[in-house]
């Protein structure tokens, strides 16, 4: 793990005078600068960096090197599906005749672009099994709030303007909720049973004619498969109300289950998680949503139609008045779109169905390997994610939280922490199917030897991490004063 | 060990209530601080509100997570502890000591509804 932490800023690199580039000489004496009306003519340069082009190449590659990502090390983060991005996306995302292409483009220009939309569209919606996807929404809740407006125009189509409540387990990711309340939706929260899973006795009073659907994951947030799903499904669409699938898990049904046959009626997904695309820092994702037979029509403007002649096919774009309306601009994020459909085509059909198993195994083959020295509340098999509530022996004082900052200090990311709320002490490990036996046995090594370090000397754990550039943040001041810019810091500092 | 306070009401969602004449100090409990961490903030209702027995009227937020705060009785808010505003780690400080809001109750019959201490005690295992 790289040590030294750097942190210049490009303007601390400035030389008054020094410069990057050289400009031919102006040998058109036509044009002078002092030609240009005052008025459009800054009295003082701009305040921009001058530096050198190896400085910059340098400034760069050493503030990339303050980065943890799946590309240098193992990301067990519980609930975030981190898996390796291929690079063979990424070749086939930067195509020229793709990058190249202008969203406002007259539609007979783009058919490469408009074929790819349609083509992920129709694989999303074989894999779900569902009807038809749209790629529109941004990302994952973006993709919620599209789902649930969907959800509610179907109710309001029909006249049923009751239904104004989403039912929602309180396991759930907080973005459910979250989405339901931007939506104008009013939450009733369902409990869980003490092995995480949905309390179908604690469902059926509160369905009735206010009910405009459910939202569930499927694993839930414990990584635990929702075994009562159709039962679960039958009693919402008895009541009237419609399911929707919070694609966030999708990850280790790929190959075995598909949301459309288990009873769901609409769902997103995050191509960030499932399909491969990257986790930026906030963006761009992409959160597709799919719905059954009968819900097309209020699919998001426009959507992209193939229309098939006698000798050839072409796509188009489509709009409709009964559709919720645009819920972005364009076609969403395109180039994420590129990543998901090369990974789809990288796999194949026969290999992505290995996905979910391969997940699912890896995180049963933790789980197993150290339920001994932590405590894992909930036994059997999970799927591709399951959660510790901290270790075994309590009496040390070591914390989930210390235990995570401890990882740290061995090139480990940290596994999500205090979520789900079901459990105190809540450590949740994700390993996705990329990960070798190898390297799962190297975590599980080291989170035995802090399990050791816990009660050899509990105080090192407490203070940890040791060997990072940054040690333990104050996450209390920092949530209480938070210091986001350069002139707060250096006015902290004084 | 959590403190527990002999003569205040408690409610499941780790409220209390403190009765003093017609008035009530609704906060929350040390145990309820405990299982919080560290609270960076807490967000109160304005002085003349009513709250509702069962119903939220704030939210207190830690590094941890957020969680309503839920009224175990139902009145007119007379006081905020603007303290809080300034200084939300008071709660962990003395959690009985640094009430949320003080509340004119509107039926104290309501209390009959909520636990003793030793009742507390019990329902968190302690």
């Amino acid at each position: 793990m790289n040590n030294t932490f750097y942190g210049k800023l490009i303007f601390e690199l400035s030389q008054s005078g020094r410069q990057g580039y050289s400009l031919p000489e102006n040998r058109c004496d036509e044009y002078k600068m002092s030609d240009l009306p005052k008025e459009l003519m800054r009295e003082n340069a701009p305040l921009l960096p001058e530096v050198d082009e190896l400085s910059v190449v340098r400034h760069y590659t050493n503030m990339s090197n303050n980065n943890f990502g799946v590309d240098t090390g193992f990301y067990p983060l519980g609930s975030c599906t981190m898996k390796y991005n291929p690079k063979i996306n990424e070749e086939i995302a930067a195509h020229r005749e793709f990058t190249g292409l202008h969203p406002l483009q007259n539609p007979e220009t783009t058919q490469g672009a408009l074929a790819v939309y349609y083509f992920l569209q129709t694989s999303l919606a074989e894999i779900s099994g569902l009807k038809e996807f749209t790629l529109n929404p941004f990302a994952g809740a973006h993709g919620e709030l599209t789902g649930l407006m969907i959800m509610r125009g179907y109710h309001m189509e029909r006249g049923d303007m009751k239904r104004t409540k989403v039912i929602i387990p309180d396991s759930a990711h907080g973005t459910n909720p979250a989405s339901s309340a931007v939506c104008g939706m009013e939450v009733v929260v369902v409990k869980s049973r003490p092995d995480g899973t949905v309390d179908v006795d604690d469902l059926r009073p509160l369905l009735d004619d206010t009910i405009a659907g459910m939202m569930m994951t499927n694993p839930n947030t414990l990584g635990i498969f929702e075994h009562n799903i159709a039962e679960i499904a039958k009693a919402v669409h008895d009541c009237g109300g419609l399911m929707y699938y919070d694609g966030a898990n999708l990850n280790p049904m790929l190959g075995k289950v598909r949301p459309g046959d288990i009873g769901f009626d609409i769902m997103h997904i995050n191509l960030h998680k499932t399909f491969s695309t990257p986790h930026g820092g906030g963006g761009p994702g992409s959160g597709p949503v799919g719905v059954r037979e009968g819900l097309e029509h209020l699919l998001p403007n426009p959507r992209v139609v193939k229309v098939e002649e006698e000798d050839y096919d072409y796509f188009k774009l489509e709009c409709s008045d009964k559709s919720i309306g645009s819920i972005s601009g364009h076609l969403g994020n395109f180039g994420v779109m590129m990543r998901a459909l090369a990974y789809i085509l990288t796999l194949g059909r026969d290999q992505l169905k290995w996905v979910g198993p391969l997940a699912t195994l890896n995180a049963n083959y933790i789980k197993e390997s150290l339920k001994d020295v932590y405590e894992l509340p909930i036994g059997g098999v999970c799927k591709h994610e399951f959660v510790y509530d901290g270790l075994k022996d309590k009496s040390t004082g070591v914390t989930t939280l210390d235990v995570a900052k401890r990882l740290l200090d061995y090139g480990f990311h940290a596994p999500t922490i205090y979520f789900p709320l079901l459990f105190h002490e809540a450590l949740m490990v994700e390993p996705t199917e990329n990960e070798s036996k190898q390297t799962l046995d190297e975590f599980i090594r080291i989170m035995r030897v802090i399990a050791q370090e816990a009660k050899d000397d509990p105080e090192m754990v407490k203070t940890a991490p040791h060997n990072t550039p940054v040690r333990r943040l104050d996450d209390t001041q920092a949530a209480l004063h938070p210091i986001v810019t350069w002139r707060e810091l250096v006015a902290d500092n004084q | 060990m959590s403190k527990i306070i002999d003569g205040l009401y408690y409610s499941e969602s780790h409220e209390y209530v403190k009765v003093e004449g017609d008035f009530g100090f609704i906060g929350i409990t040390d145990y309820a601080q405990h299982e919080l961490g560290n609270v960076v903030y807490v967000d109160m209702p304005e002085v003349d509100d009513e709250v509702t027995a069962g119903e939220d009227f704030g939210a207190v937020e830690s590094v941890k997570a957020a969680s309503d705060l839920m009224s175990p009785v139902s009145g007119t808010v007379v006081e905020v502890n603007e303290a809080l505003e300034d200084e939300p780690g008071l709660i962990n400080k003395d959690a009985f000591e640094n009430w949320i809001i003080k509340v004119q109750l509107s039926d104290k019959s309501e209390l009959d509804n909520l636990m003793d201490a030793a009742a507390y005690k019990a329902m968190i295992g302690e």
